[in-house]
C-alpha cells in the first residue's frame, strides 16, 4: 500500500487549503468583522504638506447626528511610533499619532472621530475645524538637502537623518584611477505606493472584564504590531494586548509597519469603552500607507582592459518622508548597499546614501525593499557599460559572474555579504535559451529598417533573503531579533497543530507548512493544522517580510518536527522493546530493522504519550514541541530575467512582447506556489519600470492619490510569463529553501527598463529614468529627431 | 430620512429601510451580512466589490442600494450551489488563480459575466475583460488560466 510519506509532498504543487473559503467569499478579513457595540472611526488629515497647526475645533463636529466623540493631538495621551532601526549618529524625528504643533506632510492624521456608524463618523470629520498656517514644504530628496531648503525639525540640520556608508573608498577611487572605462548614470528610483488590494484596517476591543485590548490589525507579524504598541506606545503588559492578524489582503511589505490609525483607535476603544473599526478608503492608503523606493542616485561603474568590472561608486539621497516609518532606516541602508556586488566579481565598491526627510509620506520596505533600488542600479549601469563597449550585454554579464561555488563555501563581496551558495551562468544560459536571443537579436536587426523597434533586456540579479542572522541584526541597529517561532502540537489521537510566526497574507502557509509536516511525520495533511496571526496562540514570533517564511518559519518547524520524531522514537522503542537505533520511520510507522512485523504507527505512539501508561522511566507525558530557528546567514536567490519589448515611437507605447524567468530559489517546496509569486512579483516590478509612479508636487502634493491616477499593473497591459528553474540548495537551512516572494519585483524592473532602453538605441538614446511611460518615451524621441 | 429597498439576494429576499445615501456594497456587506463582496478602493478601479445585478456584472461600491431597489443580485457566495463549487470558482482553485483572496470574489465574478459573453475566450479577449479588475498578487497569469479552465469545463457542461 502506497503511504504519504512514500511520495513526498515536498516539491509537489499541491492546490492551496486556503482556497475554498477565499474562493466561496468566507474568508474572514479584518473589515469583516464585527463585534457588539462597535463604533466606528474615521480620521481628519491635513490637507498641508507643511503647517503649523494652530487650532482643531471639534465643536461642530461633536453636534453631528451619530457622532460620539473627537479626539485630537492634545487628548490621545500615548506614546509616539517607534522607529525599530536604528544607524550611528542617526536623528530620530519625534513621531506623535496625532499631529501636535505642526504638520508635515499631506494625509498626517490631526483627529480622530468616532460615529455609531461609518457615515456618521465621516460626516464628523467633515465638520472638524482646523487652523493651518501653511508653511514652505520641500518633497525631492536632494533639494530637502541644499541650503535654505523648508526644515521639517528644528533639530535636524538640512533635513538630514542620517549619512551611512559601506565599502571601500580608497581602493574604490584607486579602482576608478586605473579603469579602462567609466561610465556614469544619474539614476531616479522613483516613489511607489504598495496598493495591497485589502486597504489597512484595524479594530480594536477592551475587554471589560479583563482590561485586556484585542487588537485586529492587517498586519504581516502580529506580535511585531503587539510588542511595539504595547511597549513603546500604550505601556501595557503585553499580557494584556492581544493582536490578530486574521486573513490578510496582500501586504508586500506595508503591512509591516505601526500606524498612527491603529495606536489611536486602540486608545480611543478603552477612551470610551466601546470597540472601535477603522477602515481605510483607499484615498487614506495613498496618503498614509508607507510609500517604498523614492531614491536619487549618481553612480559610476570602472572597467578594466578586459571588460572586467573594477569598480562601482554609488551616492544616493533616499527620501524617507516626514517621520521615520518602522523599519526606514534598514532600507536604503543595509537592505541596499550590500546588495550592490550582485552576481558579479567587483573587487571595490563604496556606498554613501544621506537618509532625507522631507514633507512626503513616510518611505519603508515595499516588496524587495531596498534590493530592488540596489539592482536596478546594477543592472542598468552593466547595460550602460555593454552599450559604451559595444559588447553584447548578457556577454558582459557572463565574463563578470562570480564563478560557481564550491561546495559549502560561501562568496564574500567587498560589501559585508557572503553569499551562501550560487551557480549563476546556468540560470543565465537557459533564460536566453528560452527566450531565443541570438534568433530575436537577429530579429530586431531586421526589423529596425521597417521602423519597428524591439528591445531585448537581461537582467541577472542577485537577492538576500530570509533575515537575518539576530545577532548581525543587532549589532547593525535592529531593534528586534529575527529568529523565528515554530512550535508542533501532536494530539493524542495523531492529529497535529502547528503554531508558526510567520503570516500568511497570500503565501499559502497553510498548505506549504503542511507539505512539511505532513512529510516528516509520515501522516495525511488533513491530519495537519496551521494556526497563525494569533498572539494569544502562537507563541512569540517575527511575521512575514523579507522572504523569510520558508527559510526561517519553515525552518523553525523543521526543528520542532526533529525533537517530536526523537520523542516519538523513544516511546515506539519502548513499547516495542526495542533499540531507538534498530527503528526505522517511514510512512508515519516505526519499525524495528529486519522484522517489519514489529512496529508502532504515529497514532498509537502519540496516544500512549498523553496516556502516559507505559512510556520510559522518567519521560515526562505529552508530545509537543517548540522551536525558535535563528538563521546564521540569509539565503541568497537569484536568476536570469529576460525581456522582449516592442516600442512604438510615434506613441511611446511598450508592448511586452515575450518574459522568461529562471530563477534559482534552492529547493521548493511547492512549485505552484512559488511560480505564483514570481508572476505576481514580476508583474509589480513591470509596474515600476512602465507605470507606477507616487508624484508629489514639488510644495508635497500627492498628485497620484487615487487609483485613477496612480497606474497599476492591469491583465490586459501584461503578458503570460515563461518560468523556469535551476536549483542550487542553500546550505545554511535544514530544508535547503532559499526566499521566493520578492525575486520578481526584484528582477524584472531592470529586465524591462533595459529592454526599452535597449529599443531606442537607434534614436541614440543611453538611459530614461523610470516609470517608462508612453509620454516620456515619445518626448525623448522626438527631442532625439531634432537632434 | 430611509427609504425602503427591497431586493432578492442569491435567492433570498432582502427588505430593508436605509440611508438614501448608503452604497450598495455597504448594503450587502453591513446590513445584509455578505462579506465575500469586498471594497478596495472609492473609484470604480480594483473591481474588488463586483457582483451580478440582474445578470449584469456591476461594481457594488459605484451604486446606492437604492438604485438596485427590485433587482435580483447574485454575490460570491451565492455562486456555488447546493454544495458544488461553480466551474469558474474551480478553475481558480485548480490553477492557483488567487493568492491573498481579496480580489477574488470580485475577479469571480467578472470573468461570470466574461464566459457568458465569450464562451470560448481567447487569452486577449480574458485579459481585456478584466481590465476593471486589480490584482496586485499573481500579475494576472494564473487569473487567465483559471477562467481558461472554466470556459473548457463549462463548454463540456453544456
Amino acid at each position: 500500500m502506497a503511504t504519504v510519506a512514500e511520495e513526498r509532498l515536498f516539491g509537489k504543487s499541491i492546490k492551496r487549503r486556503e482556497d475554498p473559503r477565499f474562493i466561496t467569499g468566507r474568508g474572514q478579513y479584518v473589515d469583516d468583522v464585527k463585534l457588539p457595540g462597535m463604533t466606528y472611526a474615521a480620521f481628519v488629515r491635513s490637507p498641508h504638506a507643511h503647517a503649523r497647526l494652530n487650532k482643531v475645533d471639534a465643536s461642530a463636529a461633536r453636534k453631528v447626528p451619530g457622532v460620539l466623540a473627537v479626539y485630537t493631538g492634545a487628548d490621545v495621551k500615548v506614546g509616539g511610533l517607534p522607529c525599530g532601526w536604528m544607524l550611528p549618529d542617526i536623528k530620530v524625528p519625534p513621531r506623535p499619532a496625532l499631529a501636535q504643533g505642526k504638520v508635515r506632510y499631506v494625509g498626517e492624521p490631526v483627529a480622530i472621530v468616532i460615529g455609531e456608524t461609518a457615515y456618521a463618523a465621516k460626516d464628523g470629520a467633515e465638520a472638524v475645524k482646523v487652523a493651518y498656517e501653511a508653511l514652505p514644504a520641500v518633497s525631492n530628496a536632494k533639494k530637502a538637502h541644499e541650503t535654505g531648503a523648508p526644515q521639517l525639525f528644528d533639530n535636524i540640520p538640512k533635513n538630514q537623518c542620517f549619512y551611512w556608508t559601506i565599502g571601500d573608498k580608497t581602493a574604490t577611487e584607486a579602482a576608478f584611477k586605473s579603469a579602462a572605462t567609466v561610465v556614469h548614470q544619474a539614476l531616479l528610483n522613483q516613489r511607489l505606493i504598495p496598493n495591497a488590494i485589502e486597504p489597512r484596517a484595524c479594530i480594536a476591543s477592551v475587554s471589560p472584564a479583563t482590561g485586556e485590548l484585542t487588537l485586529w490589525v492587517t498586519s504581516q507579524n502580529p506580535h511585531v504590531h503587539r510588542l511595539l504598541m504595547a511597549a513603546f506606545v500604550l505601556s501595557i503588559p503585553e499580557t494584556k494586548m492581544r493582536v490578530i492578524a486574521p486573513d490578510v489582503g496582500g501586504g508586500f511589505g506595508s503591512k509591516i509597519f505601526v500606524y498612527n490609525e491603529e495606536v489611536v483607535v486602540s486608545w480611543a476603544a478603552k477612551t470610551l469603552g466601546r470597540p472601535v473599526k477603522w477602515t481605510a478608503e483607499r484615498r487614506e492608503s495613498f496618503l498614509n500607507d508607507a510609500h517604498g523606493r523614492d531614491h536619487v542616485t549618481e553612480a559610476e561603474i570602472a572597467l578594466d582592459h578586459d571588460g572586467k568590472v573594477s569598480g562601482l561608486r554609488v551616492k544616493t539621497h533616499a527620501n524617507l518622508g516626514a517621520y521615520l516609518s518602522t523599519f526606514a532606516p534598514l532600507i536604503p541602508s543595509y537592505l541596499y548597499g550590500p546588495l550592490l556586488s550582485g552576481v558579479y566579481k567587483i573587487p571595490a565598491i563604496f556606498c554613501e546614501v544621506w537618509g532625507m526627510l522631507t514633507d512626503t509620506a513616510p518611505v519603508d520596505a515595499y516588496r524587495g525593499a531596498g534590493r530592488p533600488e540596489a539592482t536596478y542600479l546594477l543592472e542598468r549601469m552593466m547595460d550602460r557599460a555593454a552599450r559604451q563597449l559595444r559588447v553584447d550585454p548578457a556577454e558582459l554579464r557572463r565574463k563578470n559572474f562570480i564563478p560557481k561555488f564550491t561546495d559549502g563555501a560561501p562568496y564574500q563581496t567587498p560589501v559585508a555579504f557572503a553569499y551562501d551558495s550560487g551557480n549563476y551562468e546556468p540560470a543565465l544560459r537557459r533564460a536566453l535559451q528560452l527566450v531565443g536571443y541570438d534568433q530575436t537579436r537577429k530579429e530586431q536587426l531586421a526589423l529596425r529598417p521597417k521602423g519597428r523597434y524591439i528591445g531585448i533586456g537581461v537582467s541577472t540579479y542577485i537577492e538576500a533573503c530570509g533575515p537575518a542572522p539576530s545577532a548581525v541584526a543587532g549589532s547593525l541597529g535592529a531593534g528586534a531579533g529575527l529568529w523565528e517561532s515554530g512550535q508542533v502540537r501532536v494530539h493524542p489521537a495523531g492529529a497535529v497543530t502547528v503554531y508558526t510566526g510567520s503570516h500568511s497574507h497570500g503565501q499559502g502557509h497553510e498548505t506549504t507548512f503542511a507539505q512539511l509536516v505532513a512529510d516528516e511525520l509520515g501522516i495525511p495533511m488533513e491530519q495537519v493544522e496551521i494556526v497563525h496571526g494569533d498572539t494569544a496562540q502562537i507563541p512569540f514570533g517575527m511575521g512575514t517580510y523579507g522572504s523569510r517564511s520558508a527559510c526561517v518559519g519553515g525552518s523553525a518547524i523543521v526543528k520542532c518536527l526533529d525533537k517530536i520524531k526523537e520523542k516519538g522514537r523513544k516511546i515506539a522503542a519502548h513499547l516495542l522493546e526495542a533499540n531507538e537505533q534498530d527503528l526505522d520511520f517511514a510512512g508515519g510507522t516505526w519499525t524495528v530493522k529486519g522484522s517489519p512485523d514489529k512496529k508502532k504507527t504515529w497514532g498509537e505512539v502519540a496516544l500512549m504519550a498523553y496516556l502516559a501508561h507505559n512510556i520510559p522511566k522518567g519521560m515526562e507525558p505529552g508530545l509537543e514541541a517548540t522551536s525558535f530557528y535563528d538563521p546564521v546567514n540569509f539565503t541568497f536567490p537569484f536568476g536570469a530575467h529576460i525581456a522582449v519589448v516592442e516600442v512604438d515611437p510615434e506613441t511611446g507605447a511598450v508592448k511586452i512582447l515575450k518574459y522568461v524567468a529562471v530563477d534559482d530559489v534552492g529547493r521548493v517546496i511547492n512549485p505552484m506556489i512559488v511560480d505564483g509569486m514570481v508572476h505576481g512579483g514580476i508583474a509589480q516590478g513591470v509596474g515600476q519600470a512602465l507605470w507606477e509612479h507616487g508624484v508629489y508636487s514639488e510644495d508635497g502634493q500627492l498628485l497620484t492619490g487615487t487609483m485613477m491616477d496612480y497606474a497599476l499593473p492591469k491583465a490586459d497591459a501584461l503578458p503570460s510569463y515563461v518560468t523556469e528553474r535551476t536549483v542550487t540548495p542553500s546550505p545554511i537551512n535544514p530544508l535547503g529553501v532559499k526566499g521566493a516572494g520578492e525575486t520578481g519585483t526584484i528582477a524584472s524592473t531592470p529586465a524591462i527598463a533595459n529592454a526599452v532602453i535597449d529599443a531606442l538605441e537607434p534614436f541614440g538614446l543611453t538611459h530614461l529614468d523610470i516609470p517608462l511611460t508612453p509620454q516620456k518615451i515619445w518626448k525623448a524621441v522626438a527631442a532625439a529627431k531634432q537632434k | 430620512m430611509k427609504l425602503p429597498v427591497k431586493m432578492t439576494i442569491n435567492g433570498q429576499k432582502t427588505s430593508d429601510e436605509v440611508e438614501p445615501r448608503l452604497l450598495l456594497v455597504h448594503y450587502i456587506r453591513e446590513v445584509v451580512g455578505l462579506t465575500g463582496t469586498h471594497v478596495g478602493c472609492d473609484t470604480s478601479q480594483c473591481g474588488a466589490c463586483t457582483i451580478l445585478m440582474n445578470g449584469q456584472a456591476v461594481k457594488a461600491c459605484t451604486m446606492f442600494a437604492v438604485q438596485a431597489d427590485g433587482a435580483t443580485i447574485t454575490t460570491i457566495e451565492g455562486l456555488a450551489r447546493n454544495g458544488e463549487l461553480h466551474p469558474i470558482q474551480q478553475g481558480f482553485w485548480e490553477k492557483h488563480g488567487l493568492q491573498c483572496g481579496f480580489c477574488t470574489p470580485g475577479m469571480i465574478m467578472t470573468a461570470y459575466q466574461l464566459l457568458e459573453r465569450y464562451p470560448k475566450p481567447t487569452e486577449e479577449q480574458i485579459r481585456h475583460q478584466l481590465e476593471g479588475n486589480l490584482c496586485r498578487c499573481t500579475g494576472y497569469h494564473n487569473i487567465v488560466k483559471a477562467i481558461e479552465w472554466a470556459a473548457e469545463h463549462m463548454a463540456g457542461k453544456k
